[in-house]
């Protein structure tokens, strides 16, 4: 290797068709290039597969096992008939968030098309899983694998036991309340039988301490009481998981049954992550493939030729429609995490003096420790709440339209000027909070004295109603796995009862 | 340098791990999916059907429902592209969706109206004939053929050498071992305890002597306890076990002469497709035979059977004998489940449509599983044909023998379903 200022190194084989050591050889090219990034990923594990391959991963929604329902069927045949026609091509990539890191290449690819996703996917994806705060928190990315290997076999060997029909019926119920079956705090950790002992303990010896028999001669108020009025509501707080809720405490569901919410549950809780960094994931990940390969082009080892194909396929992800403009689907994350990505590189190696008074505390600092930090510790919607900045939002011409019930039209409420930059930004963000477009819904009672129905909440956000006939659908999937009646109580802003709707099991 | 990446080619692996999901979903909307078959049957030509087909299923059929948002309330959308809107301008609320600016909703990609997929012609061919049952299948019936299959029987003492199991014979060895030496163990312990104990107290030379041989000689004894007996031996057993034939022959004879026109004919092939469609779900081989005839009969291939032009008189009594002498020469009855079908106008003159019935009533629907004739009228209130009158005498008597007359094309699955409905239990 020469020892000049510009490091040239060898040029890597061109041509469009890729072979396993061509594979191997860019993908060798692109680790040493993350490397001068300090990229810290998992291990990496490519696998190479055909276009029905995908569109099977597809059906699983990525998962390399997934236990059998005739859902992930239909879901098979819609891909696969979008496919047919042409409506939709298959995503060049799958990438599995576990350890070692899995992504799936498409046979049909190109070589340019396999190194992109190699970067993409093994280095992209890969370093966000391994040091996203959310990803870390919730999924146990070691053991994704083994228990999908074993809901599998559970859920089969169930099938086995009590039927196909008895096992659907469960987890259909189970998949119209997967949204509610996440946690998004972590449960304290039960404690460990010594753990318990030792705090009974300190307990006692408090007590003993303390003892003065005096106070036994003060009446207390409580003292007269009858002992069962105390019996408090059931549970004591609200509980918004409400799969949780059910494996712990249905009273009707059998073991197995219980085993199948849970599995579900975990398999909701599994992508709870995902749902929330969509943007900054993608953003991310396609801010590397193209760092990387456009670092890997200056030091000489891609040609010309690949460079252009490259851009053209890159170009295509990161398009972002009008929203006149046809087959606009809404804001398109690869660009708009791809451009959050950018600029922020940009404020800190180029900052203007609307970066200075905005962004004061990362502009002109370290481009690669600011964006690492805001990798690990954002979801999209404090990543867009702190980081969009107004150059971004007069590039995306972004404006916010409003929409309330008592105006017979529709209103633009702000736009991409100065008045507009922070609502504009904070109705983005808003946009990505989960909190906020799922409806919330919450187990307050469980009437265990009395008929042991349970009782749902549904604070309404901003007079936002639910759809009814799926709302009727999914509390009788509830009433099926609870076994007694459900109810589900809507309640307006003011604490007023809006509407009531009933199941019996 | 780190090592290389784990690259895995699963490319072998084989797809259509979705084909189990692909099953279940299909049998849980089985229902709506009939529905669909039976209104696209209608529209479409029978040789296209073997493809299988696209369906159409509304989609709040199989929807998965969760609580979520639906119209109304207050919220702000953010969208892209603002080219001429200010703060406060207005817009037209969209009529039908009440959500979303402008033409968001528009933009939400392919309608969800209806679920459209394709089904393959196994499942299509499944669907289409599900309620449909071959008559008088009686599968017992074909146990007197003379097909053997091998099956395994357990295991046996005796047998060649090829088929020597050595798992079992393993297994009888090592337990008659165990058997055999575990006396002689126990008496070659208690020699070795008590040559022990006779050295340990200084014991005359002539002792030690008697008990090492005594030792030496249970030794010998436990090395002769053989490693592997003939008792040991154990074969696989097989037995061979009739097997009903699963296959199946289909006539086609039909009327090429003159009166039998393009339409009759289409007519007449859309009724031989079905049939063979139906009969190749039901066994796993069937061979067609064309059988045309005018006044005189032959078998022809396909394509003529269809296409070529001939014409001339009519004399059915023809095609039914050569029909029996194919039948007798290249598939006996025990051997193969016979099917024929007859499609004619009805066109028979002299005593010719006697004889016929007489011979078919004789001859073959005896041999036949079913025997079904299709007759294609000029129109709808054409009188009733010679044939038809001789047959009809017929079906009074043979069970197997079914006849319908059809004049349009749309008319032909209706018949077809009629032939060969289910019979109630």
């Amino acid at each position: 290797m020469s020892g000049g200022v510009q490091v040239r190194e060898r040029r890597l084989p061109q041509g469009p068709d890729w072979t396993f050591e061509l594979i191997d050889e860019y993908e060798r090219e692109i680790r040493k290039t993350a490397a001068e990034f300090g990229l810290d990923t998992y291990p990496n594990q490519i696998e190479v597969i055909t276009s029905e391959q995908m569109l099977d991963a597809y059906a699983s929604v990525g998962l390399p096992i997934g236990y059998p329902h005739w859902s992930f069927g239909k879901e098979f045949i819609r891909n696969e008939q979008a496919y047919r026609k042409g409506a939709q091509g298959l995503a060049y990539e799958i990438v599995i968030n576990s350890n070692p890191c899995i992504a799936y290449l498409m046979e049909e690819n190109s070589m340019m098309m396999q190194a992109l996703v190699v970067a993409h996917a093994s280095y992209g994806h890969n370093s966000f899983f391994k040091g996203n705060y959310l990803f870390k928190q919730w999924t146990a990315a070691d053991a994704i694998l083994d228990y999908l290997v074993f809901a599998r076999r559970y859920v089969m060997e169930c099938e086995e036991r009590h039927g196909i029909g008895a096992v659907e019926e469960i987890l259909d119920s189970c998949h119209a309340l997967m949204g509610y079956g996440v946690d998004r705090y972590r449960r304290p950790q039960p404690l460990s039988a010594r753990e318990e002992e030792a705090r009974m303990a300190e307990r006692n010896d408090y007590i003993q301490r303390q003892f003065n028999d005096l106070w036994r001669t003060v009446p207390s108020p409580g003292s007269t009481r009858g002992g069962g009025s105390t019996r408090s509501v059931f549970p004591a707080e609200p509980e918004e998981n409400i799969l949780y809720f059910i494996e712990k405490h249905s009273p009707k569901l059998a073991p197995w049954q219980r085993e199948l919410v849970r599995i579900v549950r975990k398999v909701s809780q599994y992508f709870y992550p995902q749902g929330l960094t969509k943007v900054m994931n993608e953003g991310w990940a396609t801010f590397w493939h193209y760092t990387l390969l456009n670092r890997m082009y200056d030091k000489g080892q891609l040609e010309d030729g690949f460079m252009i194909e490259f851009l053209q396929v890159h170009t295509n992800v990161v398009t972002q429609r009008g929203f006149d403009e046809r087959g606009y689907g809404g804001i398109n994350p690869y660009a708009l995490g791809f451009a959050m990505m950018r600029d922020i590189r940009r404020i800190c190696e180029a900052p203007t003096d609307e970066d200075r008074h905005w962004f004061p505390d990362i502009a002109g600092g370290d481009w690669l420790k600011v964006l690492d930090f805001a990798m690990r510790n954002f979801k999209d919607e404090s990543f867009i709440a702190q980081y969009l900045s107004p150059k971004l939002i007069r590039e995306f011409r972004l404006f916010t339209v409003a929409d309330h019930e008592s105006k017979s039209y529709l209103e633009i409420d702000s736009i991409h000027n100065e008045e507009g930059y922070r609502r504009v930004r904070r109705l983005l963000a808003e946009h990505y909070n989960r909190d906020v477009s799922m409806p919330d819904i919450q187990v307050v009672r469980y009437e265990r004295d009395s008929d042991r129905s349970l009782v749902l909440r549904h604070l309404i956000h901003r007079n936002r109603p639910l759809v009814s006939t799926d709302a009727t659908e999914v509390l009788k999937h509830l009433a099926r796995l609870w076994g007694f009646t459900v109810r589900l109580e809507s309640i307006d802003a003011d604490g007023k009862l809006d509407h009531y709707r009933e199941c019996a099991a | 340098m780190a090592g290389s990446v784990h690259l895995i080619d699963r490319r072998l692996n084989g797809g259509n791990k979705s084909a189990t999901n692909r099953q279940r979903f299909i049998r849980r909307y089985k229902e709506q999916l009939k529905r669909a078959v039976g209104d696209m049957v209608d529209k479409r030509s029978i040789t296209d059907i073997e493809g299988g087909g696209e369906v159409n299923l509304p989609s709040r059929d199989i929807s998965e429902p969760s609580f979520r948002h639906g119209p109304g309330g207050n919220r702000e959308t953010v969208h892209p592209g603002n080219r001429e809107f200010s703060p406060g301008d207005t817009i037209q609320r969209p009529q039908g969706g009440g959500g979303g600016g402008g033409s968001s909703e528009a933009g939400e990609g392919e309608s969800t109206d209806s679920f459209v997929f394709t089904l393959s012609r196994e499942e299509f061919l499944n669907i289409f004939f599900d309620d449909l049952e071959l008559p008088h299948l009686v599968r017992n019936y074909l146990g007197a053929v003379q097909q053997k299959k091998m099956v395994r029987a357990g295991y046996v003492v005796e047998g060649s050498p090829t088929n020597l199991s050595v798992p079992r014979t393993m297994k009888s060895s090592l337990g008659r071992r165990v058997a055999l030496s575990a006396p002689i163990r126990r008496e070659l312990e208690a020699a070795m305890a008590a040559l022990a104990e006779a050295r340990a107290r200084p014991a005359d030379a002539a002792e030690v002597a008697r008990l090492e041989a005594e030792v030496a000689e249970i030794e010998a004894r436990l090395r002769r306890v053989p490693f592997l007996d003939d008792l040991d031996l154990r074969y696989r057993h097989r037995v061979s076990l009739p097997q009903p034939v699963a296959r199946a022959v289909m006539f086609c004879l039909m009327d090429v002469s003159a009166s039998m026109d393009e339409r009759k004919k289409d007519v007449a092939k859309r009724f031989f497709t079905l049939l063979y469609l139906f009969l190749s779900r039901k066994y796993e081989k069937v061979e067609i035979v064309f059988v045309r005839h005018t006044d005189n009969a032959e078998e022809v291939d396909e394509d003529t059977f269809f296409h070529d032009p001939k014409s001339g008189g009519t004399v059915v009594l023809s095609a039914l004998e050569l029909m029996h002498e194919i039948q007798a020469e290249r598939f006996p009855a025990g051997q193969w489940n016979i099917y024929a079908a007859q499609a004619s106008d009805g066109d028979a003159f002299g005593s010719d449509a006697g004889k016929s019935a007489r011979f078919l009533g004789e001859k073959i629907v005896p041999v036949c599983r079913y025997f079904a004739y299709v007759e294609i009228p000029d129109g709808p209130d054409a009188r009733q044909s010679s044939l038809w009158v001789e047959y009809d005498t017929l079906s009074a008597i043979a069970r197997n023998f079914a006849m319908r007359r059809v004049c349009e094309r749309d008319e032909i699955y209706p018949v077809f379903h009629e032939l060969f409905k289910k019979e109630t239990a």
